[in-house]
């Protein structure tokens, strides 16, 4: 552990905190559970499922966390949050502090409270997961619990800004990369102008995640505060078309740092994939979230099937199955090639979706689809799997079990088997060295490519992610531009 | 938020606009298109660039009253704004010496098609604009066809104007006639169908450009896809312009059904 950790784990609050509770007393409160809407109520609306921890519920959940002499947790944090600091403040009532701790490391912990995949990160490298084989503290709700404190106060604090340096910085996308770029640089006093290709901002958190799961309220205020320090976004502007690299550089920009992200859909390559009411969880995702297509005033047109199969199990697959229950399917389905253990979908996704009554295909993958005589997709052939050998990464690979396959039904049908990176970024930047994947080739100290005034960061170099992974990047490129910067700034 | 500096009827349902957007001026070429959106509930709709003026720092938009969206642009007037635009989208349109290029255009394809015989025309082709339309009154843009065009053909529906017939007969009759280095058509998918089928019969190299259904016109979410020489592509990445021969026209046809 660090000596600044230590130090601070030494003090004299945190100890008093410690010896008020003995640990057989912590260790023997069981885990909270997030209080959230009943599925029969919310498979009908669109209101935000979890409902937050009352204040009683986080202090209580708070006293759990050991503060432990290895906080292991931390390394599980891609952008390495002090976790026993924030919660032992709200163990004490200091809710504003902790929000405060979170802030030093994270740009949006409203979000990522909301939306991490905990189980696999803070969460997995708690004590009480390595050690004491109990459910971990829940450091994401107590995240999110902080954060939502400080919002609901109305005394957000806004981090303060180094003197204007004057020196000018682009960003290229607003999603949780660029955000995350953006504050960083704007903090050490740089003149930061984010472009956007959409007419709304915050990239995958606006037009992917939807309403349920991550209110668009809570993007917009962290994306204000950005502004108040002094962000400028433009909305409506394509680096790569409206404006080149070299405009940029014309127009005084010194860096420009790339969070393009990976919006590119995957297809399947199978027959009648093409059909009328098959579409990607893109496009199904945009239409909803982006345009409200399903608001009757929308001018954007929406299909609303009947029998909607989703195909995948990933988040963006379980995000499309429920919004599609919410949006009246009598059957919403997952249609996923392994089995549960292997879905990549966050774990409270999953038991969310169960609970609205979303069925699970699990070991089945599509064949065909077939349509009826307006060409409107009419049912599909599943190809039954088992699992077999692990591949490189360790899964289990899925394999056809011959001979057997079955019919379903399906009006709609939603294909949600990954994405690859946006590719206007690399056609347009010539100098990026770019892998056979697409995604962009950095440094991975630095995240500096190819190209030294360009930087890049999140899914366009990852090849889609998370939404704390992209922000780590972004905070990484914004140190190491800010470095590079400050050199040749004073050389000049 | 960008403004309309002016408007015009080319026929009583088509409308041209010229619209500000100084950065699209400057980097649009021939073949581009812009996502349109018009209010807060608008949906986004692709419009191809039909003109640029960089010095004026505006852009020319034809647009044809067809639906919902497309009649909610109509609507707005010079001094109005449109909610948002963005571009320039898509590929542009290969332009190289060739020798003859006929171009191809019906009802509103006309618009989209201009920037595209100015530019062939300026590479030293001889271009061959074949223009069609159901009758005269909704024939569009000839005057500014013909000042780039060594020759213009205009066929309508009804024999109103120029020549009775479709916009095929017009073409096979070129063809007939002289050599044809490249055939480049814009309108109504069907109509590009029969011109690619008549085109594969004479051997043209053909290209089309294709007015699928859109939603963000970025390559994120693949409503636009189309396929060709029978893999999966994206009209607002890929496209617009396709080998015509190759584009699966049928499947096209009734994705466009999707929504009506
Ligand atoms: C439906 C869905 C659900 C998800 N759920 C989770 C979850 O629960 N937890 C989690 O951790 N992760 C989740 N993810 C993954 C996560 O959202 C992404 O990893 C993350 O958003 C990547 O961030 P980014 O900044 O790299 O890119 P993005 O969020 O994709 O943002 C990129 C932005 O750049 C813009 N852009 C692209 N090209 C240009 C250009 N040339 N000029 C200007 N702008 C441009 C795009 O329009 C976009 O707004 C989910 C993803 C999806 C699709
Ligand atoms: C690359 C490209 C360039 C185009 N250039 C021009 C042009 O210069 N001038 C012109 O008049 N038209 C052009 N179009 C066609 C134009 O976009 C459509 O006519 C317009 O979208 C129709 O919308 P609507 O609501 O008025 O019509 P409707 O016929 O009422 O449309 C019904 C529904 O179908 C969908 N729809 C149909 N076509 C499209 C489309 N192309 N994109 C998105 N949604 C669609 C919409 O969701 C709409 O709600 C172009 C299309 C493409 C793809
Ligand atoms: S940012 Fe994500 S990984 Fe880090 S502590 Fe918060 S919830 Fe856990
Ligand atoms: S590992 Fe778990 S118990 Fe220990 S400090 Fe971190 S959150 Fe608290
Ligand atoms: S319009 Fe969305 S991918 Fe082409």
């Amino acid at each position: 552990m660090s000596d600044y950790l230590k130090a601070e784990r030494a003090e004299e609050w945190r100890e008093a905190l410690r010896k008020s509770i003995k640990n057989r007393e912590r260790t023997a409160i069981s885990r909270v559970r997030m209080p959230e809407i009943d599925p029969m109520v919310r498979r009908h609306n669109y209101n935000e499922v979890n409902l937050g921890l009352t204040a009683a519920l986080a202090t209580k959940e708070a006293s759990r966390c050991l503060d432990c002499v290895d906080p292991t947790c931390i390394t599980g944090c891609p952008v390495e949050i002090n976790i026993p600091k924030f919660i032992k403040n709200i163990e004490r009532g200091e809710f504003l502090k902790a929000a405060k701790t979170i802030k030093n490391t994270n740009a949006l912990p409203a979000v990522c409270g909301r939306v991490c995949p905990q189980e696999r990160q803070c969460e997995s490298q708690c004590f009480y997961t390595l050690k004491l084989k109990k459910e971990p503290v829940a450091i994401g709700h107590l995240e999110r619990f902080a954060a939502d404190y400080e919002r609901e106060s109305g005394t957000i604090s806004i981090p303060e800004t180094a003197p204007a340096n004057l020196i000018k910085v682009a960003v290229v996308g607003s999603g949780p990369a660029g955000l995350a770029f953006a504050g960083d640089m704007v903090k050490l006093g740089y003149d930061v102008t984010v472009f956007e290709a959409l007419h709304e901002l915050g990239g995958v958190l606006r037009y992917g995640i939807p309403e349920f799961r991550l209110p668009s309220e809570i993007v917009d205020i962290e994306i204000d505060g950005l502004r108040e320090m002094g962000v400028k976004f433009i909305t409506n502007c394509i680096v790569g078309k409206t404006l080149s690299r070299e405009d940029l550089i014309e127009d005084g920009f010194q860096g420009i740092f790339v969070g393009s992200g990976a919006g590119l859909p995957n297809f399947m390559n199978i027959p009648g994939e093409n059909l009328v009411g098959v579409l990607s969880c893109n496009e199904y995702l945009t239409r909803v979230n982006l345009m409200q297509a399903a608001d009757p005033d929308s001018d954007t047109p929406l299909y609303k099937g009947k029998k909607v199969a989703v195909i995948g199990g990933g988040n963006t697959a379980m995000d499309a199955v429920r919004t599609a229950k919410r949006l009246g399917a009598e059957q919403a389905a997952i249609i996923y090639r392994r089995t549960e253990d292997e879905m990549p979908a966050r774990v409270e996704e999953i038991k969310h979706a169960k609970e609205e009554g979303i069925e699970f295909y699990t070991l089945h993958n599509p064949l065909r689809y077939e349509g009826d005589g307006q060409g409107r997709v009419q049912r599909m052939e599943l190809q039954r799997m088992c699992l077999g050998e692990a591949d490189q990464t360790g899964r289990r690979r899925p394999v056809p079990i011959k001979g057997e396959t079955v019919w379903m039904e399906a009006d709609e049908v939603i294909v949600s088997v990954g994405v690859s990176p946006n590719p206007l970024i690399p056609q347009a930047f010539t100098d990026l060295e770019v892998t056979s994947w697409g995604t962009i080739v950095v440094n991975s100290e630095t995240m500096q490519t190819a190209d030294d005034r360009v930087f890049a960061g999140g899914d366009i170099v990852r090849g889609g992610a998370t939404v704390i992974l992209a922000m780590g990047d972004g905070r990484k490129a914004a140190k190491s531009m800010h470095q590079q910067l400050q050199c040749t700034n004073r050389s000049n | 938020m960008n403004k309309i500096i002016a408007k015009e009827y080319l026929s009583d349902k088509v409308v041209r606009f010229e619209v500000e957007a100084p950065l699209i001026a400057k980097s649009r070429r021939a073949g581009h298109f812009v996502m349109v959106r018009v209010g807060k509930k608008g949906e986004r709709v692709p419009y191809t660039i039909a003109a640029a003026d960089t010095t004026k720092g505006t852009i020319t938009l034809v647009v044809q009253r067809v639906g919902k969206s497309s009649e909610k642009l109509c609507r707005l007037e010079a001094g109005d704004f449109i909610t948002d635009l963005v571009g320039p989208l898509g590929k542009a349109t290969h332009v190289d010496l060739l020798g003859t290029v006929v171009c191809a255009g019906g009802g509103v394809g006309v618009a989209p098609m201009l920037p595209i015989i100015e530019a062939m025309k300026k590479a030293g082709n001889r271009v061959v604009s074949v223009i069609a339309a159901r009758s005269k009154e909704l024939l569009l843009l000839e005057e500014q066809v013909r000042e780039h065009s060594d020759e213009v053909v205009i066929m309508t529906d009804d024999g109103s104007y120029g020549k009775k017939g479709l916009i095929t007969d017009g073409v096979e009759r070129v063809i007939q006639r002289e050599k044809v280095d490249l055939c480049v058509t814009i309108g109504p998918a069907i109509m590009m169908k029969f011109v690619a089928e008549l085109t594969r019969n004479y051997n043209v190299p053909t290209v089309a450009s294709l007015n699928t259904i859109m939603v963000d016109g970025t390559g994120m979410c693949g409503a636009c896809r189309v396929t060709v020489g029978g893999q999966t592509r994206f009209v607002c990445i890929d496209g617009p312009e396709f080998d015509a021969h190759q584009v699966d026209f049928d499947e096209m046809l009734m994705r466009l059904r999707a929504y009506s």
